[in-house]
């Protein structure tokens, strides 16, 4: 199995998304240039966190236009995995392969601390070695994380079993008090239809490691790592 | 040279926050704005504004329906975002 890693300009989690994958999922992975057009050897790509084109406009919105993204779509298309994380949850939501948008904070300020997340399904490959309703403890990094979309789509999330994380206390009560950013209904990440798609505003490319203050974003690469191993 | 001398059309765009979107920085431009004692002023949204200059040889409509795409492709959101499109000819 191959990973890449996609760096725009201003991209910033990169490296950090590139050493958890070869170093605790420990497979080989490239770093891809925004304006490379070549997926076909990769069967994941990470697109990471950071401020892409300086968050310029909106943020995601001009990464959307990256030659890499045509090819993103296709091969989200083709069934393999897409992970977008902070930044990259952005990107996807402006280039149509998740649907909402992440607009600023409720309380505007960039936000950077630990937060909880519960695993709503287990019933994706980004989350398929997680319990459900497993509380994990994940840095959360943005200015805009709050995550609107209409009643519809809030709808369809639910009933298609596509949140995939709530914000939430250490409990796992997902109460507004735990709610960091205004999210709608406490949303901190959800999947495609196809389920091959997640964007997710924490950073669990940033909890792998105890010397980092917390090992749980581990369980997302196992998860995914073990998908590709089954499909491969 | 101004827009004027190079016969150039221009288009504005206007983007704005769907109502219903919460603006937290209209909020607290509004929170200043009342410290300031502008008691009788309220809802203060935040929004983007774009000028573009366009060859006056386009006309008015092909201009019209250039920028609209834009703004609705790129300038603006529809998930969160409205925009309006205004033309000046040269």
């Amino acid at each position: 199995m191959k990973f890449g890693v996609i760096v725009f300009p201003g991209s910033n989690c990169d490296h950090d998304a590139y050493h958890v994958i070869s170093k605790h999922v420990g497979q080989p992975v490239d770093f891809i240039w925004h304006r490379d057009t070549d997926l076909a050897s990769y069967d994941a790509v990470i697109i990471p966190g950071g401020f892409s084109y300086g968050d310029y406009l909106r943020a995601g919105a001009l990464a959307r236009f990256s030659p890499v993204m045509n090819e993103v779509k296709k091969f989200a298309a083709s069934g393999r995995f897409v992970l977008g994380i902070c930044n990259g949850f952005q990107i996807l939501c402006e280039a149509g392969l998740l649907p909402g948008a992440l607009i600023r904070n409720r309380d505007l300020h960039f936000i950077c601390e630990h937060i909880f997340v519960r695993v709503e399904t287990s019933d994706t490959p980004f989350t398929n070695e997680l319990k459900q309703g497993a509380v994990l403890r994940i840095p959360i990094a943005h200015a805009e994380g709050n995550y609107v979309c209409d009643d519809a789509t809030a709808a369809e999330l639910r009933r298609e079993d596509r949140i995939v994380l709530h914000y939430c206390d250490r409990a796992g009560h997902a109460t507004d008090a735990a709610n960091p950013n205004g999210s709608r209904d406490n949303i901190a990440g959800i999947c495609n239809r196809e389920r091959n798609v997640l964007g997710l505003m924490p950073h669990p490319e940033r909890a792998c490691e105890d010397l980092l203050g917390s090992s749980d974003g581990r369980g997302m690469f196992r998860s995914l790592a073990a998908t590709l191993a089954a499909v491969a | 040279m101004a827009w004027e001398e190079r016969n150039l059309m221009k288009a504005k765009v206007y983007v704005t926050l769907k109502p219903g979107v919460l603006d937290p920085q209209g909020k607290a431009i509004q929170h200043s704005v009342e410290l300031l004692g502008f008691s009788e002023m309220s809802d203060i949204r935040q929004g983007k504004y774009f000028e573009i200059a366009l060859e006056n040889s386009l006309g008015e409509d092909q201009a019209r329906a250039s920028v609209t795409r834009l703004a609705r492709e790129v300038l603006s959101n529809p998930i969160i975002e409205d925009y309006r499109v205004e033309i000046e000819e040269a």
